[in-house]
């Protein structure tokens, strides 16, 4: 079989198949119909979901803002482009995403699925996609999900391949929503407060961390409200202004925000920092595999079965690697 | 009732079993009320109607079709205007509005676990004395269902600001088509694995049952303003709203409303919106004071440069709340008018809907027909609301002609077929003029994951040529079965 390129012929007269732009069609061609493939961002989460099987041939997503349009708060880049690239284009004009910039590709980024620091105030990861174009099992460009900022229409592609670790398609290009740059913000520290009190009295603080004694709170907005913010921490303790969040170490973990008060210490080890309001720890210690009901682990199977029938894509690699219960969920059948 | 010819006794007895004799009604008067919802398709056919009241029931009831072959189709208050719950080939409905408990607020983890069937404004009235709210605020919200606002991912006009459904679920319980019962995602921020609670929510129940929802609550604001503002030209005002979202500023809400709606509105609910303008645009700003005072006089300034001819702000929550009720019961105010409508909920670029507003208005001449448009502007949701009287010989072939221009008129701006109503029957088979044939077999794939056997709400969202969209076959009756 050979490689089919872009959108056509099906998608004639569709206007999602109308929009598929060259270098994308061009990387549909690179990936083909044949053999193991898996796509390759900075490798920054590499070794997430399993090592690649022996043989798997790489390929890098294409590259470049397509367009910006600051007006519809919408940005349309290609999936190989590095986060820190966007967010330069981005703050031109005031605005930035929800993307994490950690050194990766907005494709890479999106695959893996972790959301920024600042998550409490940017929403996670997976709201930020309105439209995802990627390469399937057999090398055609499918389109899911909406060119405008809300949208309905059909089933949810966008938010099935946030996370996917490129098991089920490899992104190529997406349709992403963008925020203003808030006017002020500011990191605070104190010592001894409680971090729930802060969450408490903060109305919509863009990230509070904690590590079991010091808390750190990322606050943004409009001028006068950053200063009101400060003021109401201001009444639980001393707090200092820093340059940025503490060094976190590499783990995560993924906890209910509800349980962050316990947990973390009973089980991250020493040196965690918890995402308080959110329920990421940041750990040395990584997290024991998550245990998997049959139901749902039976439902990846055939989500994996249903995009690539015969295992082509990240073959080795599964988004339940490990876990209790999954059972191989990744490879054909 | 009794004279009702019951060839699925077999069916019938295991249901009632399960259900119990309140739980289950196979009169044609029930039948006949489960097979419309609020939109215009009237080819609905229901099979027995279930009244669960826990997940275990429609687990057995879910069972029990597959035994016996049936399709299952649940349904909530039936406010949809897509024809999402109207069931076709009288398969087993599934009514939710028995399972209608909140089951657990937890204000610290800020999550409440609800039963589908709990109507969406009566979770944020329990939620007001504790300062929260939930955000999705559908014009339906007196009615519509929590389950059903899963099953449609909708939105609503404070949407613009906080985002549709999907991003205010954390998990769902869901009893699979096969009658497998799954958790999916979860309270922690990124469960392990796919994302399936993303692709369950707007899933249109064609996915399976939601029995258990935990929903993200959302601190009411510190600071709310509300601003009318009216245009001599409806143009103008979508030109304000472009310019709004230009300027960075993200406001709570602007909707606006054409003329025609305004006086309907007014004459229903006595409002206080202006009668004599062409169009009248709602802005709500709200979050934290400082932010909420710039963002208000930014509006109006923006506003007045692009011509408003007059510029209200709220006094108080009462006038707010006046203002409010007059959007949500735009609907309902069309009666005033005639007595059916037909509408799109397209999405365009907001650059876009100055240009899109002024074609609608020029289809609806084309075809002699009535328009009202009263839309969420912020996020370019048009709902082009076409006004007739079904009784009129001949009008609902160009009421749908009409509504179909309106669609390609859309999309060819760069739009999106559905920003809220979702798919359903009605907009099933435009999905064509929005996605190529690869798409819409990569959205099959992911419905045959969770639905293998085509048993869940079959002939929705995807149109003909696709499985589980045979409408021809759903519309002959199977044999043994209710005609």
């Amino acid at each position: 079989m050979t490689g089919r390129s872009a959108g056509a012929p099906g998608s004639a007269g569709s206007v999602a198949g109308a929009g598929v732009d060259r270098e994308v069609a061009a990387w549909a061609e690179e990936v083909g119909s044949d053999g193991p493939v898996a796509a390759v961002g900075s490798r920054t989460r590499w070794g997430l979901g399993g090592r690649l099987a022996s043989g798997t041939r790489l390929v890098s997503a294409p590259v470049g803002v397509v367009e910006h349009r600051p007006e519809e708060m919408t940005v349309r880049v290609r999936a190989g482009t590095p986060v820190a690239e966007l967010h330069a284009e981005l703050a031109a004009s005031g605005q930035r995403s929800a993307l994490p910039e950690r050194g990766g590709t907005v494709g890479g980024a999106l695959a893996v699925g972790e959301s920024d620091l600042c998550a409490l105030g940017r929403g996670p990861v997976r709201d930020a996609v309105l439209q995802v174009r990627y390469v399937s099992a057999d090398g055609r460009v499918v389109t899911g999900g909406g060119p405008t900022v809300k949208n309905v229409s059909g089933y949810d592609l966008p938010r099935l391949l946030v996370g996917s670790l490129g098991t089920i398609g490899l992104i190529a290009e997406v349709l992403l929503r963008t925020q203003p740059v808030p006017a002020v913000g500011t990191w605070l520290t104190s010592l001894g407060v409680d971090p729930w009190a802060a969450r408490e009295v903060l109305y919509r603080p863009a990230a509070i961390l904690w590590d079991g004694t010091s808390v750190w709170a990322r606050i943004e907005g409009h001028p006068d409200d950053v200063a009101a913010e400060r003021s109401a921490l201001g009444r639980l303790g001393r707090w200092e202004v820093v340059e940025g969040p503490p060094p976190l170490p590499v783990e995560r973990w993924s906890l209910p925000p509800g349980e962050l008060r316990t947990r973390p210490a009973a089980e991250c080890g020493p040196g965690w920092i918890a995402e308080v309001g959110v329920g990421v720890v940041h750990a040395a210690r990584s997290q024991p595999p998550r245990p998997v009901p049959a139901a749902v682990a039976e439902l990846h199977r055939r989500v994996k079965h249903g995009f690539d029938p015969a295992g082509r894509l990240a073959p080795g690699r599964s988004v339940l690697a490990g876990a209790p219960g999954a059972g191989p969920v990744g490879g054909g059948r | 009732m009794g004279s009702v010819p019951a060839p699925d006794d077999a069916l019938v007895s295991e249901l009632r079993s399960i259900l119990g004799p309140d739980g289950l009604r196979v009169d044609s008067a029930e039948r006949a009320l489960v097979a419309r919802d609020a939109s215009v398709f009237d080819r609905g056919r229901s099979g027995p109607v279930c009244f669960p009241r826990s997940a275990d029931q429609v687990r057995a009831v879910v069972l029990a079709a597959v035994r016996h072959g049936r399709a299952v189709v649940p349904r909530g208050a039936g406010t949809g205007l897509a024809g999402g719950a109207v069931p076709l080939g009288a398969p087993v409905v599934v009514a939710l509005t028995r399972m209608n408990r909140i089951l657990e607020v937890d204000v610290g983890a800020r999550v409440a676990w609800v039963e589908p069937g709990v109507v969406n404004l009566d979770l944020t009235r329990h939620l007001r004395p504790l300062g929260f709210h939930f955000a999705p605020d559908p014009s339906s919200q007196q009615a519509c269902t929590i389950g059903g606002n899963v099953a449609n991912n909708s939105g609503g006009p404070h949407c613009l600001a906080y985002g549709v459904t999907t991003s205010h679920v954390l998990a769902v319980e869901v009893v699979l088509p096969d009658g497998e019962v799954a958790l999916l995602g979860g309270l922690d921020p990124e469960p392990v694995g796919y994302d399936l609670r993303g692709a369950f929510v707007g899933g249109e129940g064609t996915l399976g049952i939601a029995t258990r929802i935990a929903v993200r609550i959302t601190p009411d604001p510190k600071a709310v303003r509300t601003l009318l503002l009216a245009f001599d030209s409806t143009v103008d005002a979508a030109e304000t709203v472009g310019a709004v979202i230009a300027a960075g500023i993200v406001p709570a809400a602007l909707e606006v409303m054409d003329r025609r709606i305004t006086e309907a509105v007014e004459r229903y609910v006595h409002a206080g919106y202006p009668t004599d303008a062409a169009a009248v645009l709602l802005a709500e700003v709200d979050g934290a004071p400082g932010e909420v005072g710039t963002g208000a006089e930014r509006i109006a300034d923006i506003g007045r440069a692009h011509g408003a001819v007059s510029v209200r702000v709220a006094a108080d929550d009462t006038e707010r709340a006046a203002l409010w009720k007059g959007r949500k019961t735009a609907f309902g105010a069309v009666a005033q008018i005639a007595p059916n409508y037909y509408l799109h909920d397209t999405v365009v670029p907001r650059h876009a809907l100055a240009e899109v507003l002024e074609e609608v208005y020029a289809i609806a001449a084309r075809h002699d027909l009535v328009v009202v448009n009263v839309f969420h502007a912020g996020d370019g949701n048009l709902h082009p609301l076409l006004v007739f009287d079904r009784r009129e010989p001949g009008i609902m072939e160009r009421v749908l002609a009409a509504g179909s221009e309106i669609v390609s008129a859309s999309l060819a701006a760069g739009g999106a077929l559905s920003g809220e109503h979702g798919i359903g029957v009605e907009k099933r088979d435009y999905m064509p003029l929005m996605f190529g044939p690869d798409d819409l077999d990569h959205q099959n794939r992911l419905r045959r994951a969770f639905d293998p056997d085509c048993r869940a709400n079959p002939g929705k969202v995807l149109p003909v040529g696709h499985s589980c969209a045979d409408i021809q076959a759903l519309e002959r009756v199977p044999t043994g079965v209710w005609g």
